[in-house]
Formats: C-alpha cells, sequence, structure tokens
C-alpha cells in the first residue's frame, strides 16, 4: 500500500514537473503578454496538481481557486485594458543585460538546487496521520488557521479589504466632461432637428424592410432605396454593405410584378406601377461581377 | 519517492522567474514573474509541510497566496493608471517621473 502511494506520488511529480519547466520557459521566452499568462496558467494548475499528491488537497483547491482563477483572471482583464497586442520591446535598454540576466538565473538555479538537493533526510510521512486526526486536510488547516493564527488570518483579510478599496481608488478615472444621459440627449437631439433639420429620432437598423436581416443591408426607405446611416460606416468602408439600388428594389419589384400581372388576369386590363425598370439584368450583371472577383481571386 | 526533487523544481522555477524578471521590459510579465517565483516558494513550504509531518508549511503557504492575490490587485491598479496616461505597459517609459 505504501509502495503504491509512493509511486504514484512519483508519477504525478514526473508527469507535472517537465510540464511545469517547459511552461515557465514558454512564459519567460513567448513575445506576446497573452501566451505568457496561458503559460503561468497552466503552470499554477500543474503545481496545484503537485500540492494535491503531497497531502496539501486544500492548497490544490485554493491555488486552482485564487491562481488561475481569479489572480490569472485579473492579469488577463489587465490586458485587455491596456492593449492584447502591446509585445514586448526587444532592444536592450541596458548593454548587456539580457546576457549578464541569463547568467545570474543559471548561477542561481545551480546554487539553490545544489543546496536543497540533500536538504530533506530521512523518511517521508506523518502528515497523513495529522490530516486523518482532524478529519481531513481542510479540517486540520481550519484548525490552525482559526486557532493558532486567527489573528494573523484577520489581519490578512484587513489587507485584503485594504488592497480592494486601494483597488478602486487607484484605477478610478475622474470624468472630464459629464456623462450624456437620456434628458440630454433628446433635448440635444431636439436642438439639432430645430437647427440643422436632422432626424429626431435613431437611425433605423439595418436590415428594416429589406429581403435580408444581415448587418449588411441597409434599411429600405419607401421608394425602395437604401436609408443613409443605416448600415455601419466600417461595413460601408470595407465594401461590404450592399448598396446596389436595383439589386435592393428587385424583391418589391418582382412582388410588384406579380401583383400587377395577377391584376392584369383579372380586371383584363393592365394596372399602373409598371413603369418600374427591370432590375433583373442589373441583378445578374450583379452576378457576373462577383463571379469575376471570385474568378480574380 | 526522493522529496528533494520538489524543492529542486521550485529551485528551476524560482530561477525561471527570476530570468523572466531581469530580461523583460514589460510590467506586466515582471509581475508574471513574481508570481511565479512566489509559487515557487510555496512549492517549497508545501513540500517541507509533507516531509516534516508539520502543518504550519501549509498555512503560510496559505498566507502567501492571500498576500500576493493583495499585491497583485494593487500592482495592477497602478499598472492600469500608469497606462492610461503613457498607452504604454513597458516600465523603460515610466522614467517621465525623473524629468
Amino acid at each position: 500500500m505504501i509502495g503504491m502511494t509512493v509511486s504514484l506520488t512519483a508519477i504525478t511529480f514526473w508527469v507535472c514537473a517537465p510540464i511545469m519547466v517547459v511552461l515557465g520557459f514558454g512564459m519567460v521566452l513567448a513575445r506576446k503578454v497573452v501566451h505568457s499568462a496561458l503559460c503561468l496558467a497552466g503552470l499554477m494548475v500543474a503545481l496545484g496538481v503537485l500540492y494535491a499528491s503531497i497531502n496539501a488537497p486544500f492548497l490544490f483547491v485554493a491555488q486552482l481557486i485564487v491562481y488561475t482563477g481569479s489572480v490569472m483572471m485579473l492579469f488577463l482583464f489587465t490586458m485587455m485594458l491596456i492593449g492584447v497586442d502591446t509585445a514586448d520591446e526587444l532592444k536592450e535598454t541596458i548593454k548587456g543585460q539580457r546576457v549578464s540576466a541569463i547568467v545570474i538565473a543559471v548561477a542561481l538555479a545551480g546554487l539553490l538546487g545544489f543546496t536543497v538537493l540533500h536538504a530533506i533526510v530521512g523518511q517521508s510521512g506523518g502528515l497523513s496521520v495529522i490530516n486523518n486526526a482532524a478529519g481531513g486536510n481542510a479540517q486540520a488547516v481550519a484548525q490552525l488557521i482559526f486557532g493558532r493564527y486567527a489573528v494573523a488570518f484577520e489581519a490578512a483579510s484587513a489587507l485584503v479589504i485594504t488592497a480592494a478599496l486601494a483597488a478602486m481608488v487607484l484605477s478610478h478615472a475622474e470624468r472630464l466632461t459629464p456623462k450624456e444621459r437620456q434628458r440630454e440627449r433628446a433635448d440635444r437631439r431636439v436642438r439639432q432637428f430645430a437647427s440643422d433639420a436632422l432626424p429626431v429620432a435613431p437611425d433605423p437598423a439595418p436590415g428594416v424592410y429589406a429581403r435580408h436581416n444581415a448587418a449588411t443591408y441597409p434599411a429600405l426607405l419607401p421608394d425602395g432605396t437604401a436609408a443613409p446611416g443605416s448600415v455601419a460606416p466600417a461595413l460601408e468602408a470595407r465594401g461590404q454593405a450592399v448598396l446596389a439600388e436595383p439589386a435592393l428594389k428587385l424583391p418589391a419589384q418582382s412582388l410588384h410584378n406579380r401583383l400587377a400581372a395577377q391584376a392584369t388576369e383579372l380586371d383584363g386590363q393592365p394596372r399602373l406601377m409598371a413603369d418600374l425598370p427591370d432590375a433583373a439584368p442589373a441583378l445578374t450583371a450583379k452576378a457576373d461581377d462577383a463571379e469575376d472577383q471570385e474568378a480574380a481571386k | 519517492m526522493n522529496e528533494n526533487y520538489y524543492l529542486v523544481l521550485a529551485a528551476i522555477l524560482f530561477a525561471i522567474g527570476v530570468a523572466g524578471f531581469l530580461t523583460r521590459r514589460n510590467a506586466l510579465l515582471i509581475f508574471m514573474s513574481i508570481e511565479l517565483m512566489l509559487n515557487a516558494a510555496n512549492l517549497t513550504l508545501v513540500t517541507f509541510a509533507d516531509a516534516l509531518g508539520d502543518l504550519t508549511g501549509q498555512i503560510m503557504a496559505f498566507f502567501v497566496m492571500v498576500v500576493a492575490a493583495a499585491e497583485v490587485v494593487v500592482g495592477l491598479a497602478i499598472i492600469i493608471t500608469i497606462a492610461r496616461s503613457l498607452h504604454t505597459a513597458s516600465i523603460d517609459a515610466s522614467s517621465w517621473l525623473r524629468r
């Protein structure tokens, strides 16, 4: 039983340790900050697994929740605020800094590694006995935290509350201009209607009365033309907006033609509204254009 | 299973954190390197707790986590404040305080 437990611990270690070292190097070497953050998150998960394998299941859960759950997400959140694509400057500001830093790191790893290589002597164990005596690791840790270390725990809670307040104070930015609320917006719209004859109502949404409700189809006015301002300017600038008028008019016109034909059948004489131009050639021409563009690609 | 290997792993991770701290110029990455070093220290504490049969090491690691969380919150708030005025997270840009 003991032997099996030990070997399971060893397997966990030899699976997790290389992953952690590789992810650590990935964190330091990645060009983009997001990749570094993801490497660090993975490293912290592996570290939590190691905690679980050496009689610290409470810290395993705390590691997952505190580090990968909140701290790393806080990092990603900050990245989103200040720009994900802020690639690191590769220019050395201090001459020879990188080489000396690597030398220092390697020396430190060697020094620490050789120092701790024989730090633990004797057989491990005893912690599982303590854990089992308290009814589990979480219970044993709780007895210590709320017993011998209760004062330190309270101080830590005060620290965390202070940190939350500090974050709010530090990241708070005062408004330079008053915020425009609904009342002010309505007043401004009416003023602009009086002075510049701008519409009071909001801009029409794309796709209103059009043949399709995609964002690239403009809203249609009663005469079948595209309503200005109903397609996002970015889509128009990219040429993705469907602004060809005959194509827009086609569905209404075909419906109209069908109704006119029915009326002709019923009444025996044609009605009006046949003066709309036939849009079908224009549409086929557009389709040909699209095919040409496909071929050009 | 020789538990000294955990300590060696922690030493390697700590050294990687030191290397990242010294080489990178992005404030976020420097903070992440500090987090890596704290985690390496935590691994040492938890390993010794297991090896010596004393839960105090786990308690210490727990308090390190709490303090690290508070530190990250304040540090990231400062980074956001600086980035809002300088539009960069590079620590070299912060030398404007000298001028």
